[in-house]
């Protein structure tokens, strides 16, 4: 297919669209406006509905409910949007109903400003909401990776039963990147025979439900889902990473961040640094085994994020104590420049050369 | 350029690429000792906007009137009282960033009074890349949507058919050939052909419109 030119919050709905998602409930925040703009116009011309609920404590129960119906549906919202779907995104998990929850970030907390952030790193890997519970959370790095993960988002979701996040930082949504759609008419989306969908006198009634009133029973519930937890943790890690084998130092980041990082490698390269990089593609499942191919020799492994350093748990947890873990983040909506972190590459390392 | 209206509006579908085109243009004023002023009216995007460029632009000797309020992160739609100055000073030579969309065009209506045909420019800046303005008949939409939005008249077409850093030569041919057609559909003038400097000497010599050589001023140095 043709190559495009599209912002980023346009790609996700359209990829939404060839995924075979029919139905966006949400509610307007700058800065992914565009999306319930574009699902507004765009959603009506494949036969799908558009509704912008009053809240987006509605927009996620509608969701709840298509989903249980056994709809493809998205919702969208920024950070303090997303903050108020947690409940229901306790519940779809709870109820095992597969749905794609986009979130491009901004600065917070509270309502913070309109520019981009990575804060809600927590939110999204440790869950917002009650119970042992975890989304597949997705963070894609440029436009292009934005739509093909959406797609995929919508895939894993029904084949897992889970809420899928994909988790974009506010230049994900509002930047204008060249992307491909890959033929997806050939693909025939799964049977649901789970779903509220009618029982047509042929089956019992399918309930959809995240209440259970005896404790045995949910606890059972909770080894189940432990169990499928277990094996998206076994299937779905994805990470890119280069230079491990013989870097100085490695970088940490996703997102946006990891391409002002790769700039900020390819700088210190030609000043004769060794950087690598590792870049989580999930954030959950999180890509702990590739830490292990660092060098014995590296001295350490710098998380860069727009935000106080949140990821920096995952990295602890992965190196184990094997070597340092170090630092550097902007907020509020600042990015960090690839001048920012070359310098603070060299302060580690220690001076020029 | 030489010849263009003292006040020139940049219009165009969001995503176009007005901003780089008015700031290129606005840049080149003042390279031409202009006294060049750059107004920012786009009340839709909230990121990416030209009063971002603001400071190195003022250095360079250009009036900059972006929001009246200095925060970056207002997502407020705000039009500052100062943009007058654009119609009123006869002495500055004005370029006036549009928001994209009929949507952002209707911030013009305010001016309507001050645009009598024939003393202003206004430029429709089409990217043959963007999927809404593949066709002739879309472009030609909307080109008209924002003329009726806006209450005055393109006069000229703007060639900016890109793929941001990556554009190569046949995207810009590519994109002429679309302008003629959309010129001799509406019967507005193809003015300029936008092109990355480094492009500019693979460049057939017998187009029409102007050539217009830019920079990209508001992509980091990270984007693509």
């Amino acid at each position: 297919m043709e190559k495009v030119l599209m912002k980023g919050n346009e790609a996700v709905c359209a990829a939404a669209i060839a995924a075979g998602c029919k139905y966006f409930f949400g509610y307007p925040i700058t800065p992914q406006n565009e999306i319930p703009e574009y699902m507004a116009r765009e959603l009506p011309k494949v036969g799908g509905t558009f509704i912008q609920a009053e809240s987006e404590v509605a927009a996620i129960n509608m969701v709840y409910g298509a989903a249980g119906a056994g709809a493809r549906v998205m919702t969208s919202s920024s950070s303090p949007g997303v903050a108020l779907k947690q409940e229901g995104i306790s519940y779809c998990a709870g109820a095992e109903l597969p749905a794609v929850i986009v979130n491009m970030m901004r600065g917070g907390p509270g309502l913070g400003s309109i520019q981009p952030s990575q804060t809600d790193y927590f939110q999204a890997t440790r869950g917002g909401g009650n119970g042992d519970y975890k989304t597949l959370v997705l963070a894609p790095a440029d436009v292009q990776e934005l739509v093909d993960l959406t797609i995929e988002g919508f895939d894993k979701a029904d084949y897992y039963r889970n809420p899928v996040m994909i988790l974009g930082d506010g230049f994900i949504g509002q930047m204008m990147e060249p992307v491909v759609f890959k033929d997806r008419s050939d693909v025939e989306l799964p049977e649901k025979p789970w779903a509220t969908s009618g029982t047509k006198g042929e089956r019992k009634p399918n309930i959809i439900n995240s209440l259970y009133l005896g404790a045995e029973e949910l606890e059972e519930h909770n080894i189940h889902l432990q169990a499928k937890y277990a094996e998206m943790a076994k299937n779905e890690v994805k990470v890119e990473s280069f230079g491990l084998e013989d870097a100085e130092l490695v970088i940490a980041a996703y997102g946006t961040t990891s391409r002002i990082c790769k700039t900020a490698i390819s700088k210190l390269e030609k000043e004769g640094y060794k950087v690598g990089l590792i870049r989580p593609i999930s954030l959950w499942p999180y890509p702990f085994n590739e830490f292990e191919k660092i060098n014995d020799d590296c001295k350490g492994v710098l998380t860069v994020e727009m935000n106080t350093g949140q990821m920096t748990d995952d990295v602890q947890i992965a190196l184990n104590g094997r070597m340092p873990s170090y630092f550097y983040g902007r907020t509020g909506g600042m990015a960090p420049t690839p001048e920012e972190i070359v310098n603070k590459v060299k302060e580690i390392l220690g001076g020029d050369r | 350029m030489i010849n263009d209206k003292r006040v020139r509006i940049v219009i165009g579908h969001y995503g176009s690429g007005k901003t780089e085109f008015s700031l290129n243009y606005v840049t080149k004023l003042a390279k031409m000792d202009k006294k060049a002023m750059l107004v920012d009216l786009d009340v839709v995007n909230v990121y990416f906007r030209s009063r971002e460029k603001a400071e190195e632009l003022t250095k360079m000797g250009i009036r900059v009137i972006g929001g009246s309020i200095n925060a970056n992160a207002l997502d407020i739609p705000m039009i500052p009282g100062e943009v007058m100055t654009a119609f009123q000073d006869e002495s500055f030579d004005a370029v006036l960033d549009v928001g994209g969309d009929p949507a952002g065009a209707r911030t013009l209506g305010r001016y309507v009074g001050y645009l009598t045909e024939g003393n202003y420019d206004m430029f429709f800046v089409l990217n043959a890349n963007r999927p809404e303005t593949k066709s002739v008949e879309q472009a030609v939409e909307y080109m008209i949507k924002i003329q009726d939005t806006a209450r005055a008249k393109v006069t000229g077409i703007v060639n900016n058919t890109h793929m941001l850093k990556s554009t190569s030569i046949d995207d810009v041919l590519k994109g002429y050939q679309f302008a003629l057609k959309v010129s001799e559909a509406t019967g507005v003038p193809l003015r300029y052909n936008v092109v990355l400097e480094d492009l500019v000497s693979e460049l057939p010599k017998d187009l029409k419109g102007e050539v217009f050589p830019i920079e990209l001023i508001m992509r980091e140095e990270w984007m693509l």
